[in-house]
């Protein structure tokens, strides 16, 4: 997601009356945390076998532990240490990370930051998900969000401090013991070292330190004096992942567990007209068809059974006549004609320079791009386990399932279940992938695993129910990437300086009519969509934007807006310097300037790395080259690619990478790795969700093209050494590899091709 | 009720012929190591061996299976060529998501038990029915490299 510059005062943004249910979850934990910290007062917290550090309890047991005199205390739920550090009298460190790892490795890099401060052993170090609990916000935006590649950036200081503070509390709880100036102690993997080499482990003190003060103030280290932090690292989720021993939302089993599978209307906000579920009932195993209400007004029916297979036959079984009348049935080839009809034409909008030079301009460039929609299609199939229990002021409600926003999350389940949001649990759970498609921001599947298992309740079925889909109901489920027209009218000169650049994009709002509509969509332009336009380049662009409301739900997918803007800009960069007879490097290096070292130093070590220029290459081959910042990470691609009967190939990726600072080298490595082969997937025919008379016309992996390892060039990544606040990397690795890739055809068939998926004549 | 044999154990199976072995072991034996991908064998997330030979399992019923050997992720490290393939999964860190990997694993080990010093293309050739949305291809081929060398 796209929150980067808007990092400040995001809560404030929120519409009110979602501020004052995530406030009253915060002051619920902040009245149970006070009597914690009150010194010789805290809270024990037992977990299986061992302590969680200092004083600060997560929501739930603080409800049933809290007593007593209140200590106000200075600190955030998010800076207590207790919250996020458990160690055991092993020696073993746990540290709950406040975001939902669905791959990209904040399960390790998280703990990495925490443990390099703690100066913990970095082989006793394990990592758990946290929950919806106040103290797992996001520190920047006030909310449970996992998106913007912000893991990392936004929580950086954060988990140093709760390590140095932890640490401060162990030396503490030494000193004590030893009756010597804490000032005489350090401390080593996991260890407390005093005078004359005493030395005590961490697991021999918690027990101790946990009832000391939480220190207020800390001293980070000088990363000049980091272990932890910059070393290429191992995923601590390896060997389960490896081994089928890791759990998934998909995974989780509960006694006498149901599984739903929901028919849902084949156009989007479908209604059930008339429903013949004797077939259904007679499948063996079914125990309930139920009509349930879905997201957006539509309504399905879901099939509850023992177990998928059980379900997924009566779902086959049933008979539903769909009631579609009165829904907006869109077709992908009309929708390309208004589409372009509205490109003709000025949107709200974004930039206003003066682009009367057009008119004048020596060169001309007129260019349309159009762009699909795109399923995220997540391995893991999305699915909710639900288990309610208990009536009225006492309902209570325990879900399941792997989620970015587990606040909004529990905010939806208790309006569908009418729960109260302190009754709602959210078990956060280990997710197959996600590309965005687990933050959704009316929580749809959410909202439907709650309708199912309250609608099951009601027909007697008291055990929890775990809602899953189907692959087919993933790929026709919406919430694409939205479909997009770009028009660009660009004058320049001889030399390639664009003297006017006028642009219009046509594409549905992502953020319009969600929670985030007021902080993200302003003057009628929606900022995900045109995020990734114009900069770096110092070029008099008009932008301006057209949102039609269509009824295909979208959402954001990996990267966002750049997936769509990076590659119009690179590509017509890249034309503009070609077409004015320059190197596409030297064009950029000189556009960047004194401005953009960033992107200067991404792409030079891109360019230095890959032989760029100076080695030949392969009869056939040519280079192409992208640059391009999202989410404050610079990555530059310089690719080797050919063209054989019409059909591109992509051989090799040499990857510059800015992030600043590089937690871990080897999840850098990774994430650009599959950043750019998603980059990639883009750009294989059969990559594109399309509809006929409200119908998706895709279901499964058959016909939604993902690349297979036959697709994967080689890729080698480089990262730019720095020392500077680190940068997200979840995202930044998509944006340019298309456009790079682009580049290189144009070079060899003398033509850029417009249209995602790649459509070579 | 029909007896499967798997990862070596006689085991009885309360579901019908026709149920996929992928639903059999993940709903009827609580053994999620083998994962839900797509339904229709085109992901390979579900893969198992049956007789030693990679199969998608959601397409699999279980009738076809009875009297024949089933090997699923949760056993694989037993074989000693599993045991290489999981070791090199973890060495190059091949994981993200994680979530196709115990298929990943399981193909791997197959081609590997018939081909002890495969090439790209044989890699490519065994590999190419297993979906990766992360895109850990490049590690893939690299361990499944590292676990033939370490088992020759």
């Amino acid at each position: 997601m796209s929150f980067t510059s808007h990092t400040e005062n995001l809560f404030n943004q929120l519409p009110k009356g979602l501020q004052d249910l995530m406030e009253s979850a915060r002051d619920a934990t902040d009245n149970a945390a006070k009597p914690a910290l009150q010194r010789r007062t805290f809270l024990k917290v037992v977990t299986a076998s061992g302590f969680a550090l200092g004083a600060f309890p997560l929501m739930g047991q603080a409800q049933t532990a809290a007593s007593g005199a209140a200590t106000a205390s200075s600190l955030k739920p998010t800076q207590q240490p207790s919250a996020f550090v458990r160690i055991d009298p092993d020696g073993t460190v746990t540290v709950t990370i406040n975001r939902l790892d669905f791959g990209q490795g904040v399960q390790t890099g998280l703990p990495m930051i925490l443990a390099e401060e703690l100066d913990a052993d970095w082989s006793r170090v394990k990592s758990q998900h946290g929950n919806a609990d106040a103290a797992y916000v996001d520190p920047a935006f006030g909310i449970h969000i996992t998106g913007g590649s912000g893991a990392i950036k936004n929580s950086y200081t954060q988990y140093r401090e709760l390590g140095a503070r932890t640490r401060a509390m162990l030396m503490a709880a030494a000193a004590a013991q030893w009756g010597v100036d804490v000032s005489t102690l350090g401390t080593q993997q996991g260890v407390v070292i005093g005078p004359s080499g005493k030395r005590l482990g961490y697991g021999e003190l918690a027990a101790a330190a946990m009832k000391l003060p939480v220190p207020e103030s800390v001293v980070l280290k000088d990363p000049k004096q980091f272990q932890i932090i910059g070393k290429p690292t191992g995923r601590l989720d390896a060997r389960a992942k490896s081994s089928g021993g890791q759990s998934y939302g998909i995974d989780v089993r509960l006694p006498g567990m149901l599984t739903a599978v929901v028919a849902h209307p084949p156009v989007f906000a479908g209604k059930v007209k008339s429903l013949d579920d004797v077939a259904a009932k007679a499948v063996k195993g079914v125990k309930a068809v139920l009509r349930v209400p879905l997201d957006r007004g539509g309504e399905g029916v879901a099939v509850v059974a023992e177990g998928y297979w059980a379900a997924k036959q009566g779902r086959d079984a049933l008979k539903v006549e769909w009631d579609t009348a009165t829904v907006e049935k869109v077709d992908s080839a009309r929708q390309l004609t208004s589409y372009r009809a509205l490109a003709q034409t000025t949107g709200a909008i974004k930039y206003n320079a003066d682009v009367s030079k057009l008119a004048t301009a020596p060169r001309k460039i007129s260019a349309e791009f159009v762009f699909p929609y795109l399923a995220h299609a997540p391995m893991e199939p999305l699915n909710c386990t639900v288990q309610l229990s208990g009536q009225g002021a006492e309902a209570r409600a325990e879900l399941w399932l792997g989620t970015q926003m587990p606040g909004f999350d529990t905010l939806a389940a208790s309006k569908v279940l009418e729960v109260a949001p302190k009754n709602v649990k959210m078990n956060v759970q280990m997710a197959g992938g996600g590309f965005g498609r687990r933050a959704i921001m009316s929580s749809e599947y959410v909202v439907e695993a709650c309708g199912v298992a309250k609608a099951a309740r009601a027909a007697g079925l008291t055990d929890a129910v775990r809602t899953l889909w189907s692959r087919e109901d993933d790929i026709r489920g919406g919430y694409y990437r939205p479909m997009h027209l770009h028009r660009a009218e660009i004058g320049f000169d001889a030399a390639g300086q664009v003297l006017a650049w006028d642009h219009v994009i046509v594409g549905q709002s992502i953020m319009g009519g969600t929670a985030f509509e007021g902080m993200m969509v302003k003057g009628g332009v929606d900022d995900t969509m045109v995020e990734g336009m114009k900069e770096p380049y110092d070029i008099p662009m008009r932008l301006s934007v057209h949102h039609p409301k269509l009824n295909v739900p979208v959402l954001w997918w990996r990267s966002v807006g750049s997936t769509h803007t990076a590659y119009v800009m690179e590509t017509l960069i890249d034309e503009i310097a070609r077409a004015s007879g320059q190197d596409p490097v030297a064009y950029r290096l000189r556009q960047f300037g004194s401005k953009h070292p960033r992107h200067t130093a991404a792409l030079q070590i891109a360019v230095d790395k890959s032989g760029y220029g100076k080695r030949t290459l392969a009869n056939g081959r040519a280079w192409g080259v992208a640059v391009h910042e999202s989410f404050n990470t610079v990555v530059a691609y310089v690719v080797e690619a050919s063209v054989k009967d019409n059909t591109p190939q992509l051989h090799s990726i040499t990857a510059g990478v800015h992030c600043n600072l590089a937690i871990n080298p080897t999840s850098i490595e990774a994430q650009v790795q599959g950043a750019a082969l998603m980059g990639l997937s883009m750009c294989l025919p059969g990559a594109a969700i399309t509809l006929k008379d409200g119908v998706v016309e895709q279901s499964n992996f058959g016909d939604f093209v993902v690349p297979r390892i036959t697709d994967m060039p080689t890729v080698a990544v480089h990262i730019v050494p720095s020392a500077d606040a680190p940068t997200g990397l979840g995202e930044p690795g998509l944006p340019p590899l298309a456009p790079a890739f682009a580049n290189a055809i144009a070079k060899l068939t003398g033509k850029t091709p417009r249209e995602l998926p790649f459509k070579l004549a | 009720m029909p007896t499967l044999n798997i990862n070596g154990k006689d085991t009885a199976v309360n579901a019908d012929d026709s149920t996929p072995i992928l639903w059999a072991l993940r709903d009827t034996l609580g053994m999620t190591g083998t994962k839900f991908g797509c339904g229709a064998a085109l992901c390979g997330a579900c893969t198992v061996h049956l007789n030693g030979a990679a199969i998608r399992s959601c397409v699999t019923p279980i009738g076809a299976a009875v009297g024949q050997k089933i090997t699923t992720i949760e056993a694989v490290a037993a074989d000693r060529v599993g045991k290489a393939v999981q070791d090199a999964w973890v060495r190059h860190d091949v994981a993200q998501c994680g979530y196709c990997q115990s298929g990943q694993v399981m193909s791997a080990t197959a081609l590997l038990k018939t081909n002890s010093k495969p090439t790209d293309a044989d890699i490519d050739a065994a590999m190419a029915g297993n979906i990766c949305r992360c895109g850990t291809y490049v590690r893939i081929r690299a361990a499944i490299k590292d676990a033939a060398v370490a088992l020759a």
